[in-house]
């Protein structure tokens, strides 16, 4: 029997669920290998605990090819939901693992779409849910063969048809699950989990004989929490990168905050303000009887040496960066730093806000301008050649008269980082127009040899 | 404007209205561009440092707004402490604002979605209290965001920039709009100094103080930012007079 085929076996017919014999006569030299059912759920599991620390607070095991992830609350630090599924699969690429990547606002709906669907990657938000799912065939709702067999029998091939029917007449004859799988599809009905949690990591508890709902309690109790949080990972002698705080409701339902920390920390005070900035995203619905707190990402935190000598300390911004980062992504927070490279957009990199401080810096003597743009703009000019700045050019549609000009300064290609750049050449100058504005213009290549460049002019910076 | 001392009427005054508004419950203090031409038309003799200021780029520069970050960059880069510049369009070339006199390890840029997440950002890191100042990219900022900020840059001391840049020329008209800000400057590039070999001689600026809460407006003709920071009179400027009101003329069409 085969338990899984790859896109090559599946494109001559091959397909999970045959039998071995069959497949091999298909394809004489077909290549089979032993299914390790074991094996490839630990894989999952590994997957799954990889994905708690860097996507979601819930993720659920869904034997035996998938993964739920809740990302509720935790989609912005990767650009919203849409940059975690592509993310996901960047890095799935990257170790030669093919996937598909649904986010839907129903569990039952990603699940089908995820294996159904025609996108490998989709975002379906509430409103077009019921057009995304009515097409797809009833083998996506997660019914056993038979049920979907005889449901084809009597004509019904798709959700939406299935949709249609009656549901009392459909429940006596086929019991509940179609019906309940529906519901749990189009998110009329909640779908327990069991969360998975990562073995090792530091996290605390409380449950309430009482549902508790008002965000004020809510805070409360968070800040609970977070000092205990705090005193464990004191005695554990490390600090927080990462905090989820979860609120399990009532009706089986589980709310999540992610929130990061640009250092390591067990400051209390400044780890409360962070959850307890996001406490109103939180729906407590009829009520909320456990919270979690727990701290997915530590980091060693030792103690500092505070000297009064010298000048005054530099005010801690690290909160800060913290508050910013949660609010609007933690990749938008940055510094910039000098690299080693001659090539103005290779000579900038970006770093995490709080690195240690750099030691590189650019040249100071070559003029640079304030403004460079992603893509240098062509631009019509009239120069002499070989080096002689442009008299005139033309940007945006309005002619430049060039009245003073510096250069050229001559950029080479970096071979080391790419063949093709082995002879090209920029010509850079800085020239200043009739206005007083200036710019920062290039010419490919030397103006001699057309191995060094296509000698076009580009315009590439604008000084102040 | 004349000496404080010759008015003492215009002085108490001053004091009163200082007190109703509240301010000097801190000691206000002020950062001196060291240009005794601009600092003397500047209350206290310098930016204020607890203050919104709002710097815009004159003609082209309201859009690529390169001058006016530089001239914040230049402004921020004297003042102990970090950075944090919010803005929408990272297209700012970090080794330009090194030049300004603004170290890349003092930075922390923030690249929000929108204008409404930078106005956040911005009175974020005026809050926070830490911080040496703030620069902000924005278009668009309404009065009441613009009290906010103010607000919150006198509850801290730190300094608040908004560099006015627009995604088209015609929007340009919209710095005409009141704003709680304490000052408010236009910062146009001009020819440079004509050098006697081929090149081009130090960058030139055209720095209006449009508008300034308890003081007047004033042009300076200025030569724009060194490493450290600084502004400086450029040396012929007594024989140029004629020349730079041709380059207000230009920067006001």
């Amino acid at each position: 029997m085969l338990t899984a085929a790859n896109t090559a076996a599946r494109s001559i017919g091959l397909h999970a669920g045959m039998a071995a014999t069959q497949a091999q006569a298909l394809v004489p030299d077909l290549t089979m290998m032993d299914a390790e059912p074991e094996e490839d759920r630990q894989a999952l599991e590994r997957l799954a605990i990889w994905s708690l620390r860097r996507y979601a607070p819930i993720i659920a095991l869904d034997p035996p090819d998938g993964l739920m992830l809740d990302i509720t609350g935790a989609a912005h630090a990767h650009g919203g939901a849409l940059g975690v599924l592509r993310d996901i699969l960047k890095r799935l690429a990257e170790v030669e693992t093919a996937g598909r990547a649904v986010c839907a606002p129903a569990y039952g709906a990603a699940h089908a779409l995820a294996r159904y669907g025609a996108d490998p990657v989709r975002v379906v938000d509430p409103l077009e849910l019921v057009g995304a799912i009515g097409a797809l065939p009833l083998a996506a709702l997660r019914l056993d063969r038979a049920t979907v067999l005889s449901l084809s029998k009597l004509g019904l091939e798709t959700i939406a048809d299935l949709e249609a029917m009656p549901r009392a007449s459909l429940a006596l004859r086929f019991g509940s699950m179609p019906g309940q799988r529906l519901d749990q599809a189009y998110g009329r009905a909640s779908e327990p989990f069991e969360p998975i949690a990562a073995p090792e990591r530091i996290e605390v508890e409380r449950r309430f004989v009482e549902p508790i709902g008002a965000p004020e309690t809510l805070a409360r109790y968070t800040r609970k929490l977070v000092d205990q949080l705090c005193q464990q990972l004191e005695e554990a002698g490390v600090g927080a990168r990462r905090l989820d705080l979860r609120f399990h409701r009532v009706d089986n339902v589980i709310e999540a905050i992610r929130a990061g920390l640009a250092r390591p920390s067990r400051d209390a005070k400044q780890m409360g303000r962070l959850l307890c900035d996001r406490i109103e995203t939180v729906d407590p619905g009829f009520g909320i009887e456990r919270m979690l707190l727990a701290a997915p990402a530590v980091e060693p935190l030792s103690f500092r040496t505070i000297s009064n000598l010298g000048d005054v300390p530099v005010p801690d911004v690290a909160a800060l960066v913290d508050i910013l980062g949660n609010r609007v992504g933690e990749e938008r927070l940055y510094r910039y730093a000098a690299r080693e490279s001659d090539i103005p957009e290779r000579s900038v990199t970006r770093i995490a806000p709080m690195a240690d401080p750099t030691l590189l810096r650019w040249p100071e003597r070559w003029p640079r301008p304030a403004r460079l743009f992603a893509r240098p703009a062509p631009i019509d000019t009239m120069a002499l050649l070989p080096d002689h700045p442009p008299v005139h050019f033309v940007w945006r549609g309005i002619r430049r008269r060039v009245k003073q000009a510096d250069g050229p300064e001559r950029i080479y290609g970096e071979w080391h980082v790419s063949e093709a750049e082995w002879l090209s050449v920029r010509d850079y100058f800085l020239i200043e127009d009739e206005t007083g504005a200036r710019y920062w213009v290039f010419r490919q290549g030397d103006g001699m040899d057309s191995a060094t460049g296509g000698q076009g002019w580009f315009l590439h910076g604008l000084f102040g | 404007m004349t000496e404080r001392g010759a008015r003492p009427h215009v002085a108490a005054l001053r004091a009163k209205i200082a007190e109703i508004e509240g301010v000097d419950r801190r000691a206000r203090s002020v950062l001196p561009f060291g240009i005794e031409a601009m600092d003397s038309k500047l209350p206290g003799g310098g930016l204020a440092l607890g203050a919104l200021h709002e710097v815009a780029g004159g003609s082209q520069g309201a859009t690529d707004g390169a001058a006016a970050a530089l001239f914040a960059a230049g402004i921020v880069g004297r003042i102990s402490g970090s950075i944090l510049w919010c803005m929408t369009q990272a297209d700012l070339f970090a080794p330009a604002i090194a030049q300004a006199g603004l170290d890349p390890d003092r930075v922390i840029y923030v690249e929000a979605r929108d204008e409404t997440a930078v106005l956040s950002c911005f009175e974020e890191g005026l809050r926070h209290g830490g911080l040496g100042g703030v620069v902000a990219e924005v278009a668009r900022l309404p009065m009441t965001a613009s009290r906010r900020l103010q607000l919150a840059a006198e509850s801290t001391g730190t300094i608040g920039i908004a560099v006015r840049r627009w995604r088209r020329p015609a929007e340009a008209s919209d710095l005409g709009q009141p704003t709680a800000a304490a000052t408010r400057w236009r910062v146009t590039a001009v020819p440079s100094e004509p050098l006697p070999v081929p090149g081009v001689g130090r960058h030139r600026w055209f720095v209006e103080l449009i508008r300034c809460r308890a003081g007047e407006s004033a042009d300076f003709l200025v030569e724009a930012c060194d490493a450290t920071g600084r502004l400086a009179l450029p040396a012929d400027l007594a024989d140029r007079s004629a020349a730079s009101q041709a380059w207000a003329k230009r920067a006001a069409s």
